[in-house]
């Protein structure tokens, strides 16, 4: 796919440097502006570009940020100084009429009141993002192509979208000068004007924003006071408004984390002048700083609540949501943070688990305490399914069943009629305990989709089944011991529900256990949210409880060296911690006994690395552990395989597909894949690369129903051939916009209408009775004009449609007739027509 | 009986409805007259809260309606159970054959007092069988608080929670310019459910205003004192307490409190039963709907505890629930004890057998607390009765001081409801705060009325699309006004109005094709757009004799002034609010004085 260089794969060190293309393109000039208030007191100084140098200083400030610092790949040793916005604060576009000049500073080249979303280095660090928040949305019209806005803009082709990544900055270069540079490639006095915001007054480009500047409604312009009286009061602001201001509305993405890798899940996105966080996950491969994603993207010094507008989390897995109160009360975030009911429930638990082995276990210092815990669940907000949150006026939620574990969820982000679906880990088939992930045919301007089974596709569910049977059926046949890595809720619920009906049915007697004191408590949760497991168990659930288990005991450590077979689900599922590992070290040297995998396994766990084949381990305290015991993998993770993730894509119908939440070279296929069939564009950022689209969103006005209605009569489908035109008068008033006919638009301003009016003298050559001259023009006209209305008064004048023809004698020359033509503006044509008809005279009358 | 229609856009949205339901007897009840409404014709059904939905079988069964309905998982699950218990009652007493010549109307004028008063007896009709009930609700359509959902593209409907009962909604209903709330059966009480949903009510254009409190002058808390209370001391005194109700709702909350009480009373060692067909799924189903509950309750899910006590009235064995006083009842059955069963009529159901049963005594006790039945008309057929008989109906609906205060707060442009609110009850009709007071009055309906809502709507939303908005260029006409002509090509689909760029016109071609384009013009073409302003005369003269209009002459007259071009033997007469150009058929001549004229005024 053309646009995105390729991220350096998994670079542990260095800058990476990514190549961008840039196409010259050209500029709505209609905006639908989320423009920008000053969002709640963001105690940050706003600021506007000053001149080009002071600018270039600036930004060489504020954009001096590292570039090695991606939180990238998986052995990302630095990090990085950069932030996803400017330091010292937001940028707020300037406003100015030029016409009415204010000072030294002429009107800037664009349009004015465009939102100022985002500052022009795309990739870079730099990024302000959140300083772009909007207020009520704003039509502006017929404004001036912004020339340096072209650098950005990739191409507007439907089908084929560019996305962008990071622009390349010599290194020894800020990435604002760099981005400048960029401009005055284009042209050179665009270039100078752009980045400084305030354009010379003689620059080209002006002279058509003196034409848009009356147009400008008096609320933005006002704003430009603002604007202005901001720029004055800080000197620090970094050169970034006024580029961002002229680009197109757009959704950009940033993988923090789950970008070409899984673990550490944590998306940005930016839409509509809102800032959206998507999960906040911890990588299970480390150990170190690497494990979180690297907030410091986000911004570097400001408060990450300034810019973002919320957090999502899709489920309670760790890669999803392991990394809260890290960012939440260690960096610091204070917005919204929205999740399901089940997910905010169990969230809690699963946190304090993973901070107790972390913690009390491993002795790390510097870690989230359980207070963090609970003060980061205090700001989450909980969501039904379906449930239309307004997190504020414009960014609305909307919780989709995802059906990957209890209370995972799908989200749709949506402001204005742009949207962004995020799929956070989901499955498409049912399974025994959980339903299928849904969504409608929402229309997404992009589908996010996790692609941890990008290239599989998995038999049936049923053969799996049997298969795992068998297999633990066999080993505790032969006496050995069956371990079953898992994660305390999710798929250890499947598991235990078909081992206990197995059980049952062939009346085994080994027994099962299930480790720590989590279980029954999973249990019970399962028990609450019955409603959100599948149909199967929520019908019977009065009768028989599916989570009460007869035949599975709570397990004791004691019990690992009990003589004879049983089976042992512990936790955690990738054998990197705890109990399941305690538990692997024991069995591990039977060969008789048996470890089943049931789930995906990251890199660096000691599950990964008995599954790719290795069968001796190095220990912690360089002890050697030989695996002698049978190893096995079962995919009964809840993932959606490619045939699911393809079911789903026809079912939201993207309008673009971007790829998170797998291994690169899957992904790769499964991109090719969807692009091949559902001719959408597909990426795959890495972490720390952005992917842009350009969105082109209707604007939404109110039509009056007079209007509407009068046009709906004259039938409801246009033809193809002659097409029929609506006309009417758009009245822009404050933000408002009505479409209104243009009697009625003249009436509401309360104007009246200025007639005007032609009246042309024809002279004929005609020696009869100017009645007869009236009667002979009358059958004419009527024969010529077959489609139009032509009558024959009684007072002897004729019209054709509203257009009246008299005919009177000459007063000179009794053989001529001078006929009358009278018509107003609006019937020029055919007024017009009629008299040139005329002047060629009468066809001679059948006499 | 609460129903409801509005018809918006052409399309019906019925807001749902209960049913009429005849104590007296039992296997017949009516829902809504339905000759007023072609149900065929209703496209959507909104219901409200499970005690809203009872004649759902009748709608949707065997009238043709082909709709959809819309209610809240809890609504859906607990509507069920009361219907299937109310089912399960009836039919077990099946009568072989029903008397129908009873409802000739010369016949009925001579029966007994009920009979004789009933109205429309014509549309009686038998109860629902069971599978009519699951056909009914498979019709159903789930929906979730503040779910917006899409009706034809043209209406957007959103249940939102109204704190009265698990899953009970309001509705809004709303086109991108109006908004029309309906609040049925509300609740500003902290009970179990989800608290009421107010702030989303607010900028209603109508808010439609029904089922309020039965008994506005009793405090609910103050009831479920008396209760307990009363509860306590026949207990103690070594007598039965009887408890008629709905097998779900307020019992709730009566076995929350009970559990709180019990210890405090020395109640611990007496049964509590809970007797109905669907005791023990009623008592399930409460559990498992956390999310529907209020954040008290949720966060003890998030422990994980079960929300209700009950749970663990269950576990130790101090509430125990049973299908019917047959099978296991009897056997576990011992006195002095609690019975909270149906039906709250006192006509069918296990109720009727305690009633026989313990009447005679005036050690027991019946306590009514369903608001639902009078219930001295409840217990006539009992009397006479030695039986103590305590009222303490707990309804936890809107009272009329909670609805001002509602209305304050949510100020909607029009109030509508039921004709009752707006007067004082006839019993009562002293008191004058015991309606609704609102400004402007609101407006009352009647049954079987049609009501014009008084709004009118002005405007639609159109969409325009980018390409087009590009085109436009506006002016500004008045300071923060702006206009811009629009000629656009309407595209409508599924309600949703889009509007496109023109084609662009095809080339001219050959002169004969041109003469007939230009005919066909007038209908595609960029209409002349209107003209607004004045032309000072003194400037167009100047102006004319800029462009070489040597011998302008001006005449003034009595409305303005007439300028002559002697040399083109033209003539224009200039008005305030128009103007003539009168000329030779020359149209270069034409054309130049008419860009002179439009120079001066602006265009619409």
């Amino acid at each position: 796919m053309q646009g995105t260089a390729k991220a350096l794969p998994g670079a542990a060190h260095g800058p990476k440097v990514r190549a961008r293309r840039e196409s010259g393109l050209s500029i709505p000039t209609l905006w639908v502006t989320a423009a920008w208030r000053p969002r709640k007191e963001r105690g940050s100084q706003p600021g506007t570009p000053g001149s080009e140098g002071g600018s270039g200083a600036l930004s060489g400030k504020s954009f001096n940020s590292s570039r090695k610092g991606v939180p990238g790949g998986t052995g990302l040793g630095s990090r990085t100084q950069g932030g996803w916005g400017p330091g010292p604060g937001r940028v707020l576009l300037q406003v100015q009429a030029p016409g009415r000049g204010r000072g030294p500073r002429a009107g800037p080249a664009w349009e004015p009141g465009l939102r100022p979303l985002h500052p022009p280095a795309l990739g870079s660090h730099a990024r302000p993002l959140g300083y772009a928040q909007a207020p009520p949305r704003q039509i502006r019209l017929r404004s001036v192509p912004p020339p340096p806005a072209r650098v950005y803009l990739p191409c507007r082709r439907r089908r084929s979208r560019r996305c962008w990544t990071r622009r390349p900055a010599p290194s020894h270069r800020p990435a604002a000068r760099d981005w400048l540079s960029a401009v005055q490639s284009e042209g050179p006095e665009r270039g100078r004007a752009f980045p400084a915001g305030a354009p010379e007054a003689g620059a080209p480009g002006c002279a058509c924003a003196v034409r848009a500047a009356g147009l400008v409604p008096a609320e933005l312009r006002s704003w430009a006071v603002v604007g202005q009286a901001w720029s004055v009061g800080s000197g620090s602001a970094a050169a970034t408004g006024w580029g961002a201001a002229c680009r197109m509305p757009e959704i950009r993405v940033t993988p923090l984390g789950a970008g070409q890798d899984v673990g550490r899940s944590c998306i940005l996105v930016s839409i509509g002048g809102k800032n959206v966080m998507l999960d906040c996950g911890m990588h299970m491969g480390f150990n170190d700083d690497r494990r979180f994603p690297d907030f410091s993207y986000i911004t570097r010094n400001g408060r990450l609540t300034d810019f973002l507008d919320c957090v999502i989390i899709s489920h309670f897995h760790l890669d999803h949501c392991g990394a809260l109160p890290y960012f939440s009360e260690m960096v610091g975030y204070d917005g919204p943070i929205y999740m399901t009911h089940p997910t905010q429930a169990i969230c809690p638990i699963l946190l304090e688990d993973y901070r107790k082995i972390a913690v009390d276990k491993k002795g790390e210092a510097n870690f989230f305490t359980s207070q963090m815990i609970k003060d980061c669940m205090k700001k989450v907000v909980a969501v039904h399914l379906h449930q239309t949150v307004q997190v504020d006026d414009e960014l609305e939620i909307k919780a989709y069943y995802a059906g990957h574990v209890l209370g995972a969820a799908m989200f749709q982000i949506k402001v204005g009629s742009e949207s962004v679906v995020y799929t956070g880990d989901y499955n498409m088939t049912p399974d025994r305990h959980l339903g299928a992930a849904w969504i409608d045919k929402c229309r997404p301007n992009l589908l996010i989709t996790e692609s941890t089974y990008a290239t599989t596709i998995r038999d049936s569910k049923r053969c799996r089944e049997r298969d795992f049977l068998k297999k633990v059926h066999e080993t505790v046949e032969r006496g050995g011991k069956v371990l079953i890595p898992v994660f305390a809720l999710g798929r250890a619920q499947e598991l235990c529900i078909l081992l206990e009906t197995f059980w049952e049915r062939v009346n085994l007697k080994a027994p099962i256990y299930f480790s720590t004191g989590l279980t029954e408590k999973a249990n019970h949760y399962y028990k609450l949210f019955i409603t959100w497991t599948n149909q199967k168990i929520r019908k019977t659930f009065v009768q028989r409880n599916m989570f009460e288990f007869k035949h599975i005991k709570a397990f004791d450590r004691a019990f690992a060296d009990n003589p004879g077979p049983m089976v042992v689900f512990a936790t955690p599922g990738m054998l990197h911690a705890g109990q399941s590992l305690q538990i692997f070290r024991k069995w591990a040297g039977n060969e008789k006994n048996m470890v089943i995998m049931p789930g995906y396994c990251v890199q660096g766990t000691v599950g990964h690395k008995i599954l790719s084949g290795q069968r001796k381990l190095e220990m912690e305290g360089r002890q050697v552990l030989e695996v002698k015991m049978q190893v096995e993998y079962m995919s009964f993770s809840a993932h959606a395989d490619a045939k699911g993730i393809m079911q789903l894509v026809g079912q939201a119908e993207p309008e673009s597909v971007l790829l998170v939440h797998g291994e690169a070279k899957k992904m790769e296929f499964l991109k090719q894949k969807i692009e091949q069939e559902f001719r959408v564009n597909c990426y795959m950022p890495a972490n720390g690369e952005t992917v842009t689209l350009p969105t082109s969103p209707s604007i939404p006005v109110g039509i009056s129903l007079g209007l509407l209605k009068r046009e709906m009569a004259q039938g409801l489908l246009p033809s193809a051939k002659k097409p029929r035109l609506l006309h009417g008068t758009l009245i822009m008033k404050d933000s408002s916009f009505q479409l209104v006919s243009s009697e009625q638009a003249l009436k509401e301003l309360g104007l009246a209408e200025h007639q005007l009016r032609f009246t042309c003298r024809v002279h004929l050559h005609d020696s009869r009775k100017e009645q007869e001259t009236a009667a002979r023009v009358y059958s004419h006209l009527k024969s010529v004009l077959k489609d139009h209305c032509v009558q024959h008064l009684p007072d002897g004048s004729v019209t054709v449609e509203s257009i009246l023809i008299q005919a009177a004698a000459h007063s000179e020359d009794p053989g001529t007739k001078v006929l009358l033509v009278s018509w107003t503006y609006q019937d020029e044509e055919l007024g017009s027509y009629l008299t040139s008809l005329l002047k060629k005279g009468l066809p001679q009358a059948p006499s | 009986m609460q129903c409801a229609q509005i018809q918006i856009n052409h399309h019906y949205v019925g807001l749902w409805t209960g049913h009429d339901f005849h104590p007296q007897f039992p296997s017949f009840a009516t829902c809504s007259k339905t000759e007023l409404i072609d149900l065929s014709t209703v496209d959507v059904i909104l219901i409200s809260n499970y005690h809203c939905m009872m004649a759902l079988p009748y709608i949707t069964e065997h009238t043709g309606f082909t709709g959809t309905v819309y209610a809240t998982e809890p609504t859906v699950q607990i509507g069920r159970l009361l219907m299937e218990e109310l089912v399960n009652f009836i039919e077990r007493v099946p009568k072989a054959q029903s008397a129908s010549l009873w409802k000739n109307k010369d016949i009925q004028r001579l029966l007994p007092s009920p009979l004789k008063d009933a109205v429309e007896v014509s549309t009686w009709r038998r109860c629902y069988t069971m599978q009519e009930v699951n056909s009914a609700l498979s019709k159903i359509q789930l929906v979730g608080y503040s779910q917006k959902i899409e009706l034809f593209g043209a209406v957007q409907v959103t249940p939102l929670s109204s704190g009265y009962a698990l899953g009970s909604s309001n509705w809004i209903i709303q086109s991108h310019y109006e908004k029309v709330s309906y609040v049925s059966g509300s609740s500003l009480l902290t009970t179990h459910p989800q608290p009421m949903d107010q702030a989303s009510l607010k900028n209603s254009d109508v808010l439609v205003l029904t089922g309020l409190t039965q008994i506005p002058t009793a405090n609910p808390d103050g009831m479920v004192g008396e209760f307990c209370s009363n509860l306590a001391l026949t207990v103690r005194n070594g007598g039965n307490v009887l408890v008629p109700c709905y097998p779900s709702g307020v019992i709730y909350d009566l076995l929350e409190c009970l559990y709180q009480y019990i210890d405090s009373a020395g109640l611990s060692n007496i049964p509590f039963y809970f007797i109905s067909p669907v005791a023990n799924s009623s008592l399930e189903f409460s559990q498992i709907f956390a999310e529907w509950l209020c954040h008290n309750k949720q966060t003890k899910v998030y422990l994980p505890e079960p929300p209700f006590p009950h749970a663990e009235l269950i576990q130790t064995n101090k509430l125990r629930h049973y299908p019917s006083i047959h099978g296991d009842f009897s056997n576990d059955f011992r006195q002095p004890c609690v019975v909270f069963t149906g039906h709250p009529s006192l006509r069918f159901g296990d109720v009727v057998h305690f009633m026989e049963l313990w009447g005679k005594s005036s050690l027991n006790t019946v306590i009514f607390t369903e608001p639902d039945f009078s219930y001295l008309e409840a217990l006539a057929p009992y009397q006479p009765l030695a039986m103590k008989c305590i009222y303490c109906p707990i309804d936890t609906r809107l009272n009329f001081i909670q609805v001002s205060k509602l209305l304050k707060e949510v100020q909607p442009l029009h109030v509508v409801c039921p004709e009752q609110y707006t007067q004082p009850p006839p019993a009562q009709s002293h008191r004058m705060d015991l309606m609704i007071d609102c400004q402007p009055p609101a407006m009352s309906y009647r049954r079987a009325e049609v009501l014009a809502l008084p709004f009118k709507r002005l405007f639609e939303k159109i969409e325009i699309m980018p390409e087009l908005a590009d085109s436009l260029v506006p002016m500004e006409i008045k300071p923060g006004i702006s206009l811009a002509t629009v000629s656009a090509v309407l595209h409508t689909k599924d309600n949703k109005h889009v509007l496109q760029p023109p084609p662009r016109p095809a080339p001219p071609t050959s002169g004969k094709k041109r003469k007939r384009a230009s005919e066909d013009i007038p209908d595609c073409k960029v209409l002349k757009p209107l003209l607004s302003g004045s032309i000072p005369v003194e400037q167009f003269v100047q102006t004319l004799e800029k462009h070489g209009f040597s011998d302008v002459k001006v005449e003034d007259t009595a409305k303005g002034h007439i300028v002559l071009l002697q040399e083109a033997e033209t003539l224009i007469q200039i008005e305030e609010d128009s103007t003539h150009i009168i000329c030779d058929n020359d149209e270069m001549l034409r054309v130049r004085l008419r860009d002179l004229v439009l120079k001066f005024l602006q265009k619409f």
